[in-house]
């Protein structure tokens, strides 16, 4: 205990231990749980920023909004060493195989988060130029809306991420649901 | 999906030949390595592949359009208060800038007057987001040479910045702000208590921040005699803006052609001489000093009447109130929504004196309330050609802090 | 002496006569619009002997309502430094087969202005030294800024067309 600090606060929410079996020196649980717990908690970020949005992204990036909160401590460029592709800003035709590229050469588990209206649906370009979303060319977990968001609603993405990816089994790439999204979209999984 | 291949049939006959034709004398031969589109220290999305010897750069070939969003094919469609969004995205990191400009060329086609305290409001809108995009500019120059803190620090600056245009606006980056004639609510107490709070808190932390980069001997290392560029060939290249005051040229509209009251403010145009990489980085930031200078001037003489728009009921909204209970003003807001305003046929071309440089209209009207056609003078895609030729003969991580120097922003080089 | 809109018409007319005429369609700057052929002589003499040091701004248009020779044109925008001085060149260039001198020789910034043009246009810019596509897909056949060009891509079949303002026509949703 550490004197002067108090606590006893019941503002701060400790991360509640997933269900198992606790003795003296041991928890037991299901592994899933612990995995899922651990990366949800830390997911390193490959910012895929093309325009606007990526501004929004470097304002959530610095102090006042700090993402590195939620364990986006360090954004990686490399595919091999992130854990999701945050896609920001417009998709044009032209870069789409570009980003097919970045995602194919992430390595299991990823995950994809489509930040903005353009990334998500080709937004207010409806043109002949633009992609109209990036779900056209990779499968989508987490879709954020605005025109730019607000770091608030970035981090709100993150976080509903941290929900889905805390509740997945340990090796959902073996699973015959994502072998067949993954088909659908005409990636290989080797 | 097409295959993507990184070099067209061109650039890689021109490279194998040049690997062909030159071999060195240890008996290693020149590579090609390609930079983009997606890489982590450009700046946006642009590729550029390079011919390397070693480390040196030899030669270097761009490839844009990765995302161009025809925004001169969506201008055709759009009536004028939807183009605005459009000239938000251009250069996405001073917007405000680009609707004014807007916003003159439109007014210069309608020929209609702006009073004084509008045009010294536009003047202090403009200048904030001058000095928005310059902090941004400034702290990735450091950021590319290994300073995070700065860009840490001033950052913080920036949000007061959009707390400031949301006040004024309703948003934080895009702002699609004002109106013809003017803006489209006056500014809240709020807005005004913001923006004398930000002129008090900002200036000693861009001193702190300047203490961190300007005569830090690593920085000048890096930066010093990296990327110059002489006057006379960026000129030819159509430079404007801050890279072409720091290769020696004191060209700046805001003095040349002064549009919205400029000419009512003191202000001196910083001029470096050697247009490299350290000459860019000092003038944006005593730009970034004068910019501030103006506000302040322009907050002493604000005049007191004048409203925050111009009175041409033809082209502006009036108030809700009076749209509910007045018939002139019901008349007037159906015209303006169905597009029956008279816009005189001809063309235009105005410009504002951006955070890179010239940002041009040239505006078509054929009468009807979509323009005939509109053409958008974008610095960053005129200067980029000169990129080259900069970074001939440099290390390849010189020509990251090159280009983040330049400032290039992806959306302003594909519109 | 300095230049004025009148001083540089009479120079522009007595160089060129009958090639130029002034373009009434301009509300400010002095405009001229000029025989595709001769654009390149007059640019070249703006810039040696009346010390327009900068070109500004190069793009094109579309009149699809004009002659037949006349359904294009590339609008050159240059600017004098010292005496403070804007002026707007127009070429018209023929519908079928557009093409015009390159200025890319006088000029080093109407390089990737004259390509942009072309990429939109399919404006021909002859002895440019590298006269592809920009900013649209290398592959792409068509010039998308024509009038006659859609703005939309047409290949969608998520779109409902009673949203957008247009006639409902058969697609593949369900409520059609």
């Amino acid at each position: 205990m550490i004197e002067g600090i108090n606590n006893n606060n019941s503002d701060v929410k400790m991360v509640a231990a997933p269900p198992g079996l606790e003795g003296q020196g041991f928890f037991a649980t299901n592994l899933d749980a612990v995995i899922g717990l651990a990366r949800s908690k830390s997911l390193w970020p490959l910012p895929f920023a093309t325009s606007c949005c990526g501004i929004e992204f470097m304002a959530t990036m610095a102090s006042t909004y700090d993402i590195a909160r939620f364990g986006s401590e360090r954004p990686s460029f490399s595919p091999r060493q992130a854990d999701m592709l945050m896609v920001m800003g417009t998709i044009a035709k032209k870069l789409g195989p570009v980003l097919r590229m970045v995602y194919e050469q992430m390595a299991e588990p990823r995950w994809v988060i489509a930040v903005g209206a353009c990334a998500s649906s080709g937004g207010i370009f409806d043109t002949y130029s633009v992609l109209q979303g990036i779900d056209k060319i990779i499968p989508v977990d987490v879709y954020v809306p605005g025109c730019p968001p607000r770091p608030e609603q970035i981090i709100d993405g993150v976080m509903k991420l941290q929900e889905l990816v805390k509740n997945e089994p340990l090796r959902r790439r073996n699973t015959p649901e994502y072998k067949a999204l993954l088909a659908s979209y005409g990636i290989t999984v080797n | 999906m097409s295959q993507y291949t990184p070099l067209t049939k061109k650039i890689e006959d021109r490279y194998n030949e040049e690997i062909r034709l030159r071999e060195n004398e240890d008996g290693s031969e020149l590579s090609i390595l390609n930079l983009g589109p997606s890489h982590p220290a450009t700046h946006g999305i642009f590729q550029n592949v390079l011919l390397m010897d070693g480390e040196r750069i030899v030669d270097a070939e761009q490839t844009l359009g990765y995302i161009h969003r025809a925004f001169e094919k969506i201008a055709e469609n759009r009536p004028f208060y939807q183009i605005t969004p459009l000239t938000d995205r251009m250069n996405y990191c001073s917007s405000p800038i680009n609707n004014m400009g807007w916003w003159l060329t439109v007014e210069k086609l309608l020929g209609i007057e702006i009073p004084k305290r509008v045009q010294y409001m536009r003047v202090i809108i403009m200048e904030l987001s001058r000095i928005s995009d310059h902090i941004i500019c400034n702290s990735i120059v450091g950021v590319d040479s290994g300073a995070f803190t700065g860009f840490l620090h001033v950052f913080q600056y920036r949000e007061k910045i959009y707390e400031i245009f949301e006040e004024i606006c309703g948003a934080r980056l895009t702002t699609n702000m004002g109106r013809i004639g003017g803006f489209e609510r006056d500014w809240s107490p709020a807005a005004w208590a913001k923006l004398d709070k930000f002129m008090v808190d900002f200036p000693p932390a861009w001193e702190e921040f300047d203490r961190m980069l300007t005569r830090n001997r690593i920085f000048m290392d890096r930066c010093l005699h990296v990327g110059g560029i002489s006057a006379n060939r960026a000129i030819e290249y159509g430079f404007t803006g801050p890279n072409l005051r720091a290769a020696g040229v004191d060209y700046d509209i805001r003095v040349a052609e002064p549009y919205c009251s400029y000419g009512d403010f003191e202000f001196d145009i910083p001029v470096g001489t050697a247009g490299d990489t350290y000459d860019r980085f000092m003038v944006r930031q005593q730009e970034v000093r004068e910019s501030l200078k103006i506000i302040r001037q322009a907050l002493e003489k604000m005049p007191k009447e004048g409203g925050f728009h111009a009175d041409v009921p033809d082209y502006y909204l009036p108030p809700k109130q009076e749209v509910y209970n007045n018939m002139e003003a019901l008349i007037y807001h159906f015209k303006i929504v169905m597009g029956e305003i008279p816009v005189p046929k001809g063309e235009v071309y105005s410009c504002v004196e951006g955070g890179n440089g010239e940002v041009g209209f040239y505006l078509i009207s054929d009468g009807s309330r979509v323009p005939f056609r509109l053409h958008f003078r974008r610095p960053c895609f005129i200067y980029y050609q000169g990129f080259t030729e900069m970074i001939k003969g440099a290390y390849l991580s010189d020509a990251i802090l090159i280009l983040s120097s330049l400032n290039v922003i992806a959306g302003e080089l594909d519109a | 002496m300095a230049i004025t809109k009148e001083v540089i018409s009479e120079k522009i007319n007595s160089k060129f006569g009958d090639a130029v005429k002034v373009d009434a369609d301009s509300l400010d700057y002095t405009a001229v619009v000029i025989d595709s052929t001769k654009a390149h002589d007059l640019v070249k003499y703006l810039r040696d002997e009346e010390g327009f040091n900068f070109m500004t701004d190069v793009c094109g248009a579309h009149f699809p309502d004009n002659d037949k020779n006349a359904q294009f044109a590339v609008i050159y925008h240059m600017h004098n430094w010292v005496d403070r001085f804007r002026i707007r060149i127009k070429s018209f260039l023929d519908g079928e087969n557009p093409v015009i001198n390159t200025v890319s020789d006088l000029y080093l910034s109407a390089n990737w202005q004259e390509r942009e043009t072309y990429d939109f246009y399919g404006i021909e810019f002859k002895n440019h030294p590298d006269l592809r596509r920009i900013l649209n897909m290398d592959e792409m056949e068509s010039f998308p800024m024509r009038k006659e060009f859609p703005l939309e891509d047409q290949g969608r079949t998520d779109k409902d067309d009673r949203y957008f303002g247009r006639l409902p026509q058969t697609n593949n949703l369900p409520n059609n």
